[in-house]
């Protein structure tokens, strides 16, 4: 077996199969990253697990999933200011919970260099919008290279650590989705781990100021700007911008993932089109741009999401007096969703009707039903929205957070109403009880959530004497992202951790009234809810219960075999299991009995207690 | 070798991950030029999830609507979704007959003869479709070992033999799990 941690060590050049977010961590091991952080989320956790997968003793990588994105940036800042070459990298949304340090790094000298790995995620598989956060480079005068596949990933990461240490400037590796999931045979260069060096090289008076206060604000923001233009400079023909000349009279400029797919698309296009493929995506290349122009009587910016380039592009043209013919976004549905080589080519079909010939789509005779994703046979959270909804009125109010417990949205419990981010129930929650008497409002809250975002929000709750109940659904760990631990599962990346528990937290912030129950406890919890309602203020009711997804996985490693649950013959064909329950091992046959599907059930047994008439039994 | 696209496709949970991983290392061994990539996030819990191989030169690592030139579906509804969104006409399809029912079957919003179905849309479109063996498994998601012995046995790609596929296995699993794994392999390989 090859150990994907042995594979990323190896000392001489080699070739192999990996995806984007592996090959990223074998280029921190040959440009000397020293502090990695990160918290988890899609599309990038893949990075964490790929550290982590390298033998202890042999990984010259100080790691940790911090508690937010914003406290690993941090730490990453800190450990690059005392020299130590850093990368934080987190998912598209996470910037938003980072940008009140990120947006200052611009104007702080960094001698250790500093890469912040972006995941976006064009398309929203795994987020709650798809900002593109290309824009938040511009604001910070923070240059940003995006790679095109994988293995442009794995070079441009090393060149991102080169230019921030001679620079000793941030720079921004942005990945998307497609890039970080990839997988492609990539060619490695040899390693060599250099012996470290430990000297603290933090100095303000050397690289200083970093206290951006008063005047010092304007000369610290002069020197980002200058180091900014000087990398422009530097890039101006940096070999991460290209042109593909097939020697046609128009032209498209693009960038990323979206310039793959353009290349599925060209043999279609009648004519043909040459290409300018962008790498470093700000600064622009603005000579290349212009010269580019200039050759073509139009171009048309092929750009995933927002008009980010295509603004900078106009601006060019008419700084420069061109009348190149220039086509940008040609309506709304030109922003959104990722530019896969279906979308690309709808969308260049609009600017150029003329070359590419209509594709014809014919609806399938029998179209598939849908799958929404949906919680896991034996989650705790299953147990918990049955529980919970049954102590709620018709008409209550329910606000959602982020993690696995967002799915109890979905019938049949249809729990978690409305969702802004990490953290921002109790926040919601608060405003809505605001003049309302008629109708109870429950906000949810996940675990790891708390830790990261969720507790400001708590706080407020206690210091403005709000009026509502948080449930907070702890499972002991960060589930959705691949079980990372959290600061309440005892554990971190590298052992055992001190073991924040929640009530006793929660108790020294003044919340009056905690009530802590196992899901799997449903009467209870039913009980503890109602109970947490009628409380007058602020009430917090702790459901928890382990991932059993996480528990399953861990049965089966240890050659456990796990028992099943099945239907006794006194079934009276009521269908709670299937429809109020809903647990996905229970499935419907046509006459109306009801089966429990053995490839699904881990024989947790939670849905014994849904049953009138207790025709669900462990089988034996 | 000319270019050959699959699209798989199941649901979160039943292992698609290392079938696909497990399939493109085979093509690496087999000395093809190959490039993939899996969908992650949300859809791991219970929802569907996806995977592009591409043998051959290609850019992007995803495939055109209905260009794949195989199906390879671990579940009967999911199946029908990928051939529906990604299989050309004439192309194949590899299924696995298991049946998860999606959540509008199970609170009795929706209902669909899936196997039917499915049949009705392969004869239109004069799909080649393969259904895989069934065998008593010990664990569900080793329906993944036998889709790769039926790919194998039955050649439907074209240039990857039986050696191929347990070197592939070889590089992904080790000690039991191996063990049980190139059992199953062989078994449904027959020999």
């Amino acid at each position: 077996m090859k150990k994907l941690g042995d594979v990323l060590l190896q000392p001489e050049p080699f070739s192999e199969l990996l995806m984007g977010n592996h090959a990223l961590v074998r280029a921190m091991l040959e440009s000397g990253v020293r502090v990695a952080t990160s918290y988890p989320g899609s599309p990038t956790p893949e990075i964490g697990a790929a550290i982590t997968s390298l033998p202890r003793e042999k990984n010259p990588i100080y790691f940790e999933f911090s508690v937010n994105e914003k406290v690993a940036l941090e730490v990453a800042f800190g450990a690059a200011v005392n020299g130590h070459t850093s990368c934080v990298f987190f998912k598209s949304v996470g910037l938003n919970v980072a940008s009140d340090s990120f947006v200052q790094l611009g104007l702080m000298d960094i001698p250790g260099g500093m890469v912040i790995v972006l995941g976006d995620d064009p398309g929203a598989n795994s987020s709650q919008n798809e900002q593109d956060n290309r824009h938040f480079g511009r604001l910070s005068y923070i240059p940003i290279f995006e790679p095109k596949d994988p293995a442009e990933a794995y070079k441009m990461f090393k060149e991102a650590v080169r230019v921030s240490r001679e620079k000793h400037m941030p720079v921004v590796l942005r990945l998307t989705t497609h890039v970080c999931h990839a997988k492609q045979k990539i060619e490695f260069a040899g390693l060599e781990i250099k012996e470290p060096d430990n000297e603290p090289k933090f100095s303000p008076e050397k690289f200083g100021p970093y206290i951006p206060l008063t005047r010092s604000v304007f000369e610290l923001k002069k020197i980002a700007l200058e180091r900014l233009k000087k990398f422009q400079e530097d890039m101006k023909d940096s070999p991460f911008n290209e042109i593909i000349n097939n020697g046609a009279d128009r032209g498209i400029i693009t960038a990323g993932l979206p310039f793959k797919s353009l290349l599925e698309v060209v043999p279609e296009i009648e004519e043909g089109v040459n290409i300018l493929r962008l790498g470093v995506v700000h600064p622009l290349p603005e000579n290349l741009i212009i010269k580019f122009l200039k050759e073509h009587g139009e171009v048309k910016i092929l750009e995933e999401l927002d008009d980010f380039i295509e603004q900078k592009i106009k601006a060019l043209a008419y700084d420069n007096n061109l009348n190149t013919i220039i086509e940008g976004k040609v309506d709304l549905d030109d922003w959104i969703g990722e530019y896969t080589p279906d979308k690309v080519r709808d969308v260049l079909e609009k600017n150029w009707p003329d070359l590419l010939p209509p594709k014809e789509s014919k609806k399938p005779i029998h179209q598939a039903i849908p799958r929404p994703p949906q919680m896991c046979p034996g989650c705790g959270h299953r147990s918990g929205f049955y529980a919970i909804k049954k102590a709620l009125a018709e008409g209550d109010i329910s606000v959602a957070d982020i993690g696995c417990h967002t799915l109890g949205y979905l019938p049949p419990y249809s729990l978690g109403q409305v969702l802004l981010s990490m953290g921002h129930s109790s926040g919601t929650a608060s405003g809505l009880s605001l003049f309302n008497t008629s109708k109870k409002v429950v906000a949810f809250l996940g675990d790891s959530t708390l830790f990261h975002a969720g507790l400001p929000g708590i706080i407020n709750s206690v210091f403005n004497q709000h009026n509502f109940t948080l449930i907070i659904m702890e499972n002991d760990t960060t589930a959705m992202t691949g079980h990372q631990d959290n600061p309440g599962s005892g554990r971190n990346v590298r052992g055992e951790t001190k073991k924040i528990a929640i009530a006793p937290l929660l108790e020294s912030l003044g919340v009056e009234k905690i009530l802590e129950v196992d899901t799997y406890n449903q009467q209870k919890l039913t009980d503890y809810v109602k109970e947490a309602l009628d409380f007058d203020g602020f009430s917090v009711v702790i459901a928890k219960h382990p991932c059993m997804l996480k528990f399953s996985r861990e049965q089966r490693k240890k050659g456990r075999i796990l028992k099943k649950v099945q239907i006794a013959d006194k079934c009276r064909e009521i269908h709670a299991c299937v429809s109020t329950f809903g647990c996905p091992s229970f499935q419907l046959n046509q006459d109306g009995t009801v089966w429990v599907h053995e490839d699904l059930c881990i024989g947790d047994g939670s849905c014994i207690q849904t049953c009138p008439v207790q025709a669900i039994e462990i089988k034996k | 070798m000319e270019k050959f696209d699959i699209y798989l496709i199941g649901v979160g949970g039943q292992g698609i991950g290392l079938l696909s991983e497990t399939l493109a290392r085979a093509i690496d061994h087999a000395g093809f030029e190959v490039q993939g990539v899996d969908t992650h996030g949300l859809a791991q819990r219970g929802g569907v999830v996806e995977s592009y191989i591409r043998i051959g030169p290609s850019h992007s690592p995803l495939i055109k609507q209905g260009e794949a030139d195989m199906v390879i579906g671990l579940e009967i509804n999911e199946a029908l979704r990928g051939t529906n969104n990604f299989l050309r006409d004439g192309g194949t399809l590899l299924y696995a007959p298991t049946e998860w029912q999606p959540l509008a079957v199970r609170i009795k919003e929706d209902r669909q003869d899936v196997s039917a179905a499915l049949a009705a849309v392969c004869k239109e479109r004069k799909i080649n479709k393969i259904e895989a063996d069934q065998i008593e498994l010990e664990d569900s998601r080793m329906e993944n070992v036998v889709l790769l012995a039926v790919l194998a046995r039955e050649r439907l790609i074209p240039g990857l033999k039986k050696g191929h596929f347990t070197l592939a296995l070889q590089d992904l699993l080790t000690g039991s799990v191996l063990e049980k794994n190139l059992e199953i392999f062989l078994q449904v390989f027959g020999e």
